[in-house]
């Protein structure tokens, strides 16, 4: 129970923070982002009052009459009824909405590809582990290679082998433009069809990451008193690699999961770009290069908000599977 | 493989030499890496890029020009081709090079100055202090790195998007990693005795860090900077991919972001697209191989396990060649 709150309260403090950085970031950086947005409004034939002023003024300063703390308090009071302000790139759809309609589709391809590199890598990286010394550790250099490329020139090589030369899948979207989206099993298909190749993309380039973390420890764990004594009393290799190596050393990929999703997450923002798939990462890139400041700020917030839930749960896990993290 | 393994590490690994009483090796050799293979690799490929990247630039053209032949294929003249805009894909690729290499390092500076601070700084003074830092550390830590990144940089206008800017960006958003490894050594250092007869001596707290603290860190911090460097070049790739970049910069992300523009791909033109990412992944790798070799130091237990690996091997083999 007190590893559940303090939990709770670590990431309560994060989210805050994130809040606080999206309050700050506008204010202390050169530019004056509200007369950028406000021109861009009126362009879109929207009526700019001065409450609308006010209005992106908290969200993004600027604003003389309130004083700072004020702002703040207004900015987070606006937060928290989910006032996002009002996108210009799809004027004149709230934030939340464009946010809530792409996130699905970032959420399943990155939640998916990176289930499937967790399992295979640490799989991997037992097995290479178990025995080193053996062919097994060539895969070592290939993987660290793999584990240095840029996920979007990944994704670039593979759009290029993949669909321009085989032409096996499509090198853009997520899905088939003539269908209607729906939960039916055509358009399903055809998101997974089209979806197959960005989550390739995240699979190979953050697979190395979890193969060698799982190697080390396998590594490390092969000499501990508990595995020879495995060993000794005859126990079937099989089970020594599974309930005593294997166990243990894959705790401490479990607790870096929070570094390897913060790579993951940067890594398939700049992927959906090359991809133009539906997803949150390419709203952020179109926020930014339309100026459209207020979705940018709500994008960023939900990514750290979704994030933060990952790690969250995945913490709430570890502690489950290793009761020496409650026992402290 | 394994035969690759373990010839050529034979002989500089300082094994009982034949000669009699071999002296003890000096204290300092325990702070350099043994030379294995994969250090071997690492370190060629590293200083390989750093080479071109330096050197580079100025035995290749400019790479600017703009020719009328444009996307050539590789050629015996122009050896990557050329661009779509005829440009040299060579010369292009030894400036970015250098202009990648000058981010990283500068970036891998900044971070390890960073993580040094918040992590030993912190660990070290304990209390209220490590704690605030550590929480700090945590939280910059879980925050996504690069959507941060994309946010800063499409609030700064782009005349005042320099080299420093995105440099001190990508270093105040990529510290975290490193501030916690530091901090379990340095918690793990500043309970042993000569630290605490240096405290009651008397000594101020910054010498007790920098002369009694910090040599022991020296690995680590290598090692963290190492990884700051592969996280920067890999970050400003990204953000310059993204035409997020520092402006009038030249490196290999611009070169990718120009690529991706002037539709390489769609146009097949592998030449143009292939060869910066396959630099950055080379450098990656190599600098990752180095940093194999600086853990068997952090971690001896590391060396240990690869030095009983190659005994037992040999034994083996032996064992074979008896039985024929």
């Amino acid at each position: 129970m007190n590893y559940l709150l303090r939990k709770l309260g670590f990431y309560a403090v994060a989210f805050w923070a994130a809040l606080t950085l999206n309050f700050v970031i506008p204010r202390l950086l050169p530019g004056d982002p509200v007369d950028i947005l406000l021109a861009k409004l009126s362009q879109r034939g929207a009526v700019v009052t001065p409450e609308t002023r006010k209005a992106y003024a908290t969200l993004l300063g600027g604003d003389t009459d309130a004083s700072l703390p004020s702002q703040y308090v207004t900015y987070l009071a606006n937060i928290f009824k989910g006032d996002l302000g009002t996108s210009i790139s799809y004027f004149p759809a709230p934030v939340t909405e464009v946010i809530g309609a792409s996130m699905p589709w970032t959420m399943a391809l990155i939640g998916i590809a990176t289930v499937i590199a967790a399992l295979l890598g640490v799989l991997l990286g037992a097995l290479v582990g178990w025995k080193p010394g053996t062919w097994l550790d060539s895969m070592v250099p290939a993987t660290t290679l793999l584990a240095a490329v840029p996920y979007f020139w990944l994704s670039l090589v593979l759009v290029y082998v993949l669909s321009r030369v085989l032409n096996l899948f499509p090198a853009q979207g997520g899905y088939d433009v003539v269908l209607d989206p729906g939960w039916n099993t055509e358009f399903i298909g055809s998101a997974l069809y089209y979806g197959f190749l960005p989550a390739l993309t995240i699979v190979l380039a953050s697979i190395g990451g979890w193969l060698l973390g799982m190697r080390n420890m396998m590594v490390s764990t092969l000499s501990e008193d508990y595995v020879l004594t495995a060993r000794a009393k005859g126990l079937p290799a099989r089970w020594v690699l599974r309930d005593y190596a294997a166990r243990n050393a894959v705790l401490p990929s479990v607790a870096g999961f929070a570094i390897s999703l913060a790579f993951v997450v940067s890594g398939s923002v700049v992927t959906e770009q090359v991809f133009s798939y539906p997803g949150i990462g390419s709203r952020l890139l179109a926020a930014v290069t339309n100026n459209d400041y207020a979705l940018m700020q709500g994008v960023f917030l939900f990514i750290t908000l979704a994030v933060l839930g990952a790690n969250l749960v995945v913490d709430l896990l570890y502690g489950l599977i290793d009761p020496r993290t409650r026992a402290r | 493989m394994t035969d690759t393994q373990s010839v050529p590490a034979a002989g500089a690994t300082g094994a009982p030499a034949p000669a009699p009483a071999p002296r003890p090796a000096p204290a300092w050799r325990a702070l350099l890496p043994t030379m294995t293979p994969w250090l071997a690799t690492g370190l060629t490929l590293v200083l390989g890029i750093c080479l071109f990247g330096l050197v580079g630039p100025l035995l290749v053209g400019d790479p600017d020009a703009i020719r009328d032949v444009g996307l050539q294929p590789p050629s015996g003249e122009l050896w990557l081709g050329t661009t779509q805009t005829g440009q040299d894909v060579l010369a292009q690729l030894a400036h970015a090079t250098r202009g990648s290499l000058q981010i990283g390092f500068l970036v891998g500076v900044l971070a390890t100055v960073l993580s040094a601070f918040f992590g030993i700084y912190g660990a070290y003074v304990g209390g209220a202090a490590d704690e605030a830092f550590s929480l700090l550390t945590n939280v910059f830590l879980v925050i996504p790195g690069l959507p941060l990144v994309i946010v800063i940089s499409g609030f700064v206008p782009r005349e005042s998007r320099g080299l420093w800017t995105i440099a001190v960006v990508l270093a105040l958003t990529s510290w975290a990693a490193s501030a916690r490894v530091l901090r379990a050594q340095t918690l793990s250092v500043r309970n042993r005795e000569y630290v605490a007869a240096s405290k009651l001596a008397g000594e101020r707290s910054w010498r007790v860090i920098v002369v009694e603290i910090l040599p022991n860190l020296l690995p680590v911090l290598a090692s963290q900077f190492v990884f700051a460097v592969i996280a920067a070049v890999l970050g400003e790739a990204g953000l310059s991919f993204l035409g997020l970049g520092a402006s009038g910069s030249a490196t290999l992300g611009t070169m990718l972001f120009y690529a991706q523009n002037g539709f390489a791909l769609p146009l097949g033109a592998w030449w143009w697209f292939a060869p910066p990412g396959l630099l950055i992944a080379l450098l990656g790798t190599g600098l990752s191989l180095v940093n194999f070799s600086i853990d068997e130091i952090v971690n001896p237990k590391l060396k240990n396990v690869r030095l009983h690996r190659r005994r037992t091997r040999t034994a083996a083999r032996a064992a074979r060649k008896e039985h024929r």
